[in-house]
């Protein structure tokens, strides 16, 4: 009984949880690190109102049965300023929280859902396009307590992002649950002269890249003794290493010669030989037209 | 492109094949100097010895103990102490031991007096923290030993001078005990204790000397309170000020009773003048006060009768009493006048006479006289005869006798803030400063001894003779501009608010100037000097300016207090203007645009983050609203741990209309998470610098391009945990991260990870790489990272035939507002060292390759080429990579004993190095300071482009010369032979 209760809770939140990533349509491009896989797809506008709107909701829900790693979902919000307007929310980021076993907490699967732009939105957009100013955005510094300490800003020229959509990328810099860093911007390339430039769709095509630190490379650690070893060892190799023809061909080379001198002239005999029977043959034929270069050899 | 690089590097490895710089034994001097300082006096004690030679020790704020000549004023010998290990007291004890104690009274040493060794040391512990005391009496003694008093944390210990050893404590642990004097009366086996308690409170404490024994203990409580410092005007009298300052106590405690008297200083003196406070001074009898414009001097009369002896409002300085004979003291007294110093030296108990007058003329540069420090003999005619020594605001050393001046040793330098370069003026055609040997003889007489030199036939005075005129001929003294751009002046603020101009040649100081408005003033109380930036440097348009400094100090301690600008002319050390801003300075933007007249533009942020733009000029303002959307910059919060970067918004929508202040604006934020990082180093790379080439060729013909960006700025964070002391955590819970972040955008390029790694992280940042230096825990030794960073997105321009159509983007605008494709390479190695302080030599063109300048902990510099440090290294490089110049792999960095710049010498308590190019391209010049200076020329691949001092002309002369003769005998030759063959 009490099995049944919690599949049915663990479905029923889960169908809630998805609700967020079918509120609008979106095309979003989730590159698949190692980390997260690729999830959602375009969806439709729910009639419901946006869950993102209200303060980012963090909604633990058990789902593996495994008793050392466990997950949750958590959704953090997206906030954006056009110029220097106040923030307002932009959009959802929602992932999965995966508690090692260590204690460490991170973020995998992580899946961003955008707002589109209303049609206020849309003038700030072209006035921050005509003015060549500073699209902003911003993420709370602590997913699990947002804000934490302090709001992470990114910044972009707003003139960076229009392409036949509105294309933006993100690198999110995480540590634990903390994010140190966003990197926001055009996924390709911005030059400079940034020419004014409508897109043609008013909708976001967002890229987000999850990245957590990495390890240095160590110190090459070895003793001076085992790459004094390696050394002999390499220095006994590598005259095997060379072919049999390459160490003794100051041998073979006159060898060779001696070899083809004696064939020669061990030919030459049984030859003389045979032009002595030619005249006494008396019979041209094909054999003896192609003797003719074979004549000219001996006669040198 | 790709080929011409490829030529230009082949070129400098193969002129890098010894990349091991070094110079023989009599090229040290030629082209390096080294001067010794002691930084500012605290305390000065004269040797009383008879014989021998005078000598005077003194310890200073550089935490210094010196013996210096009392003739000459040079070092006979000296010790730096840590920089933790703040010297509080020193004494010449048994007339043959410096006795020292520091690190608030928890190290007592003894020094033997004529060398410098170290004799003991012991450590004193104790059960609060407290002033400390220490005290050499000459006539204690206890098992013909005798004894030093010392009082530290909380507790009294009479020491053994022999050995050090402790023979007795007591402990004072009543919790607001806090002590003020200590007294040893002369003649007595007693000492009295005596200070406050509970604020209110006057407590005495009468010991026995010989054995530590508590003999009375009184106290007498004053309602009033005390401030400040008591002074001593007998043993058994001490003055002290009530809480307000204004009334005077006199207590004294003869025979163990205390006894008071109050004395409103309004009584003294007509006019009152709030509050005053009491000048340390230990003259018996006297004891001085100052308000905010007199001194006062008061002399206490039987018990407790104050009189007022003389009142002044000149700048005064007093010295501690010295005693000439059994019951007379005399004390020196050093009062101001314009442009001299008056110093009169009287009898403790008679006012009104002196036993000397003497006025001494002073340069102004050197400010008002901050201590004396007095000093008595025997002169021929038997009198007795007066010395003093004194300490100048500008921290340099004086001493007076006879009304000269007899010595002077400039050690602000040892306290040196910041540094900048200014280039000497042009030889003009009319002014020849050039010298010409004196006469005909001399000149054949050193091209004598010069050719005995080479022949291998000088006698070592001979040696010597050539040493000295090779220093003194050669022309690096010299005032003007030279063609290799060796001579230069160095400007140096130092912590007293003086500039210097040092000259590269000799290091001989030009001019120096104290900044007026580094003086306390109303407005300014405590103004400190922060930085130096170069503000004009003529060099198109305005030759016939001198070039100027910009010094930026500000009022007080905090970042929040005004700022204070100062222009300084380089050449002549004239102060040409200073401005009073209405402003804080929290971060100076030298910008990379100059003004029609070649004065650079700065922007100063305040504390309210607007933006002011200095030079106020509508040329100025011109220039920069056309890059006003170009302008970015960051500020590091270290405290909170988050970075952020900035832009200009608009004009300041204050009341008053300025044009030249800026609203600013957050454009993006980097936030640590404070429970596992803290930010422990931020390296930005040096404003100046130049690349010469975009592209590096690597071994199989390929070319990597480096992302050079002005822009990038290297943050290392370390966890809360190990941001202490090295060995404080385990590597479990201590790791290092190494960021690099584009300080436009926020991006962060890249983010690696050291675990078990610990800080203090020193790093330098040139051209696309970074190369820091660590403490890793796991493998107990310190470690040396290199990051480079190369651009993917240009990669493809590889092509010759895209080259040579033109069909590249290399020369197109790079936005960083694109997504950068950026590689990173990076390697550990690990390094022997510890370091003070990191470098990197900067030529004029950035030909040169480089090579990294390591202050280590020795107090030398140590040249590292930066191939060591490549990310490329393998244990076997290919026999291409190997042409390149990849040196094997190996754990550890090299240190090889050739390669010190610094030599034999080390430059005491080295705090920076500076590396300024030459004209010259293989040529840098460093500057290393801390307590001690040191200067040298380096050339990281040889001179590739000069013939060395030493080439000899003469050789190349004969054998031209030779070469012609044998051209013409052998044609003389020919033709003779050929006559011979036709009429043959």
């Amino acid at each position: 009984m009490k099995w049944v209760k919690v599949i049915v809770s663990f479905i029923l939140t889960l169908s809630f949880l998805s609700f967020p990533s079918c509120a609008f349509q979106s095309d979003e491009l989730l590159v698949d690190d190692e980390e997260f896989g690729l999830e959602g797809a375009p969806q439709h506008r729910s009639p419901e109102p946006i869950p993102t709107r209200s303060p980012p909701v963090t909604s633990p829900t058990r789902k593996r049965h495994s008793d050392l790693d466990s997950d949750s979902k958590i959704q953090f919000s997206l906030d954006h300023a056009f110029g220097d307007s106040d923030f307002s929310p932009a959009g959802t980021f929602s992932a999965r929280l995966k508690t090692w076993s260590h204690g460490g907490q991170t973020l995998t699967k992580l899946r961003f859902s955008r707002n589109s732009f209303s049609d206020v939105e849309k003038e700030k957009f072209k006035n921050l396009l005509e003015s060549d100013d500073f699209y902003r955005i911003r993420l709370p510094s602590n997913v699990l307590s947002p804000p934490g300490r302090d709001f992470i800003i990114s910044s972009v020229k707003a003139r960076c992002l229009p392409r036949e959509s509105l294309d933006e990328h993100f690198v999110i810099h995480m540590e634990g649950v903390n994010v140190l860093a966003v990197n926001y911007g055009s996924p390709g390339s911005c030059p400079y002269p940034r020419n004014l430039k409508l897109p043609a769709k008013w909708s976001f095509s967002s890229h987000t890249v999850l990245k957590n630190r990495e390890q240095a490379p160590r110190a090459p650690v070895f003793t001076e003794e085992i790459l004094g070893g390696e050394n002999a060892e390499g220095e006994v190799l590598q005259p095997a290493e060379r072919s049999f023809w390459a160490k003794y061909w100051m041998y073979l080379i006159p060898l060779g010669l001696i070899v083809m001198n004696a064939i020669t002239q061990a030919m030459n005999m049984p030859e003389e030989q045979a032009t002595g029977l030619v005249p006494a043959q008396g019979q041209p034929s094909a054999g003896a037209v192609q003797r003719g270069p074979s004549s000219a050899v001996r006669r040198r | 492109m790709a080929i011409r690089s490829f030529f230009l590097f082949i070129l400098f490895f193969s002129s890098s094949i010894s990349p091991v710089f070094s110079l023989y034994e009599d090229q040290v001097g030629l082209m390096d100097w080294h001067q010794q300082y002691i930084g500012k006096v605290k305390q000065a004690v004269f040797s009383s010895q008879r014989a021998g030679r005078k000598r005077v020790v003194v310890s200073t704020e550089e935490n210094v103990i010196a013996s210096l000549d009392l003739r000459h004023g040079e070092i006979f010998w000296r010790h730096l102490l840590g920089a933790d290990d703040v010297i509080d007291g020193i004494d010449i004890g048994l007339g043959k031991y410096v006795i020292t104690l520091s690190s608030g009274g928890s190290i007592l040493r003894s020094w033997n007096l004529p060398d410098g060794q170290m004799v003991w040391e012991s450590s004193l512990q104790g059960p609060k923290h407290s002033k400390s005391f220490l005290l050499v009496p000459t006539n204690l003694k206890f098992d013909k030993d005798n004894l030093l008093v010392v009082f530290s944390n909380g507790r009294l210990h009479a020491i053994s001078c022999i050995d050090g050893e402790v023979l007795w404590k007591k402990d004072f642990e009543a919790e607001s005990f806090e002590v003020q004097q200590v007294i040893l009366p002369p003649g007595s086996d007693l000492i009295h204790v005596v200070g406050f308690a509970a604020l209110s409170q006057f407590e005495m404490y009468q010991i026995n000397a010989k054995n530590g024994e508590l003999l009375k203990h009184e106290s007498a409580s004053f309602s009033s309170g005390f401030s400040g410092q008591v002074s001593l005007v007998s043993t058994e009298t001490v003055v002290a000020l009530d809480s307000t300052g204004s009334i005077l106590l006199t207590i004294s405690f003869q025979d163990g009773k205390i006894s008071s008297q109050q004395t409103p200083i309004s009584n003294l003196v007509e006019d009152s003048l709030g509050p005053a406070v009491i000048i340390p001074s230990s003259v018996s009898g006297i004891f001085a006060i100052k308000t905010d414009a007199v001194t006062i001097f008061i002399r206490v009369i039987g018990k407790g009768n104050l009189e007022v002896v003389e009142k002044t409002t000149h700048e005064i300085a007093v010295s501690d009493a010295l005693s000439i004979s059994e019951d007379q003291q005399a004390f020196a007294l050093i009062q101001h006048a314009s442009s001299e110093i008056h110093l009169t030296v009287k009898l403790a108990h008679d006012w009104d006479g002196n036993l000397l007058k003497e006025s001494v003329k002073m340069d102004r540069q050197r400010g008002l006289v901050h201590k004396v420090f007095i000093n008595n003999y025997i002169r021929t005619d038997r009198s007795y005869g007066f010395r003093v020594l004194i300490v100048m605001e500008d921290h340099s050393l004086l001493l007076l006798q006879q009304g000269e001046i007899v010595w002077s040793r400039e050690d602000g330098l040892a306290s040196i803030i910041d540094v900048t370069t200014s280039e000497l003026p042009v030889e003009r055609d009319g002014v020849s400063v050039a010298k010409v040997e004196h006469n005909l003889f001399e000149w054949l007489k050193g091209h004598m001894l010069k050719l005995k030199g080479t022949l291998m036939l000088a006698s070592p005075e001979d040696m010597a003779a050539i040493q000295s005129m090779r220093l003194k001929s050669s022309e690096k003294s010299k005032m003007t501009r030279d063609h290799n751009g060796f001579r230069k002046l160095l400007i140096v603020l130092t912590r007293a608010g003086k500039l210097f101009a040092l000259h590269t040649g000799d290091g001989r100081i030009v001019w120096s100037y104290l900044l007026r408005s580094l003086h306390k003033s109303e407005a300014c109380q405590s103004p400190i000097g922060l930085n130096l930036y170069q503000w004009q440097v003529p060099h198109h348009h305005a030759m016939d300016e001198n070039p100027s400094v910009l010094v930026v100090s500000r009022c007080g301690p905090s970042s929040d207090t005004s700022g204070v600008l100062s222009f300084v002319d380089t050449y002549t050390g004239k102060e040409l203007s200073s401005l009073s801003l209405d402003h804080a300075v929290v971060q100076v933007i030298p910008l990379p645009y100059t003004d029609s007249t070649e004065q650079r533009l700065h922007l100063l942020i305040d504390a309210d983050k607007h933006a002011h733009l200095y030079p106020k000029t509508s040329g100025a303002l011109s220039i920069f609203k056309r890059e006003f959307s170009n302008i970015y910059w960051y500020s590091v919060e270290d405290q909170n741990g988050i970075i952020k970067g900035h832009a200009l918004k608009c004009k300041c929508t204050g009341e008053v209309a300025d044009e030249f202040c800026f609203d600013t604006r957050d454009l993006w934020s980097v936030v640590f998470p404070s429970e596992s990082e803290k930010t422990i180093a931020t390296v930005t790379r040096k404003l100046n610098e130049v690349v010469h080439t975009q592209a590096k060729v690597v071994a199989d013909q390929d070319v990597m391009y480096k992302y050079i960006s002005r822009n990038l700025l290297f943050v290392a964070t370390v966890a809360p945990k190990g941001s202490g002391e090295i060995g404080s955590v385990t590597p479990e819970e201590s790791w290092l991260v190494a960021y690099l972040i584009d300080t436009v955008t926020g991006r962060i390029l890249h983010r690696v990870t050291h675990h078990g790694s610990q800080g203090p992280v020193h790093a330098v940042f040139s051209e696309n790489w970074v190369v820091y230096h660590y403490f890793n825990l796991r493998a107990h030794r310190y470690e040396m990272s290199v990051i480079e960073i190369y651009d993917q997105s240009r990669a493809d321009n590889k092509d010759v035939w895209k080259l040579v159509l033109g069909k590249h983007n290399l020369t197109s605008p790079i936005s960083l507002f694109s997504r950068p494709e950026v590689i990173t390479k990076s390697q550990s190695y690990f390094f022997t060292h510890s370091l003070k302080a990191i470098a990197v030599t900067s030529t004029a063109k950035g030909i040169t390759s480089k090579q990294l300048l390591l202050g280590t902990i020795g107090d030398q510099v140590l040249a590292l080429d930066k191939r060591f440090l490549d990310p490329r290294r393998t244990v076997n490089p290919t026999q291409l990579e190997k042409e390149e110049g990849i040196i094997p792999l190996t754990e550890s960095l090299p240190i090889i004993p050739q390669s010190y710049v610094t030599h034999a010498l080390r430059v005491e308590g080295l705090r920076g190095i500076i590396t300024v190019p030459a004209k010259l391209e293989s040529t840098t010049l460093v500057f290393a300071h801390g307590v001690d200076l040191f200067f040298t020329q380096l050339a990281p691949s040889r001179t590739y482009d000069s013939l060395t001092e030493d080439f000899s002309y003469a050789l190349l002369l004969i054998t031209i010369v030779a070469l012609v003769a044998a051209i013409f005998v052998t044609w003389r030759l020919s033709e003779r032979k050929e006559l011979q063959e036709k009429w043959r």
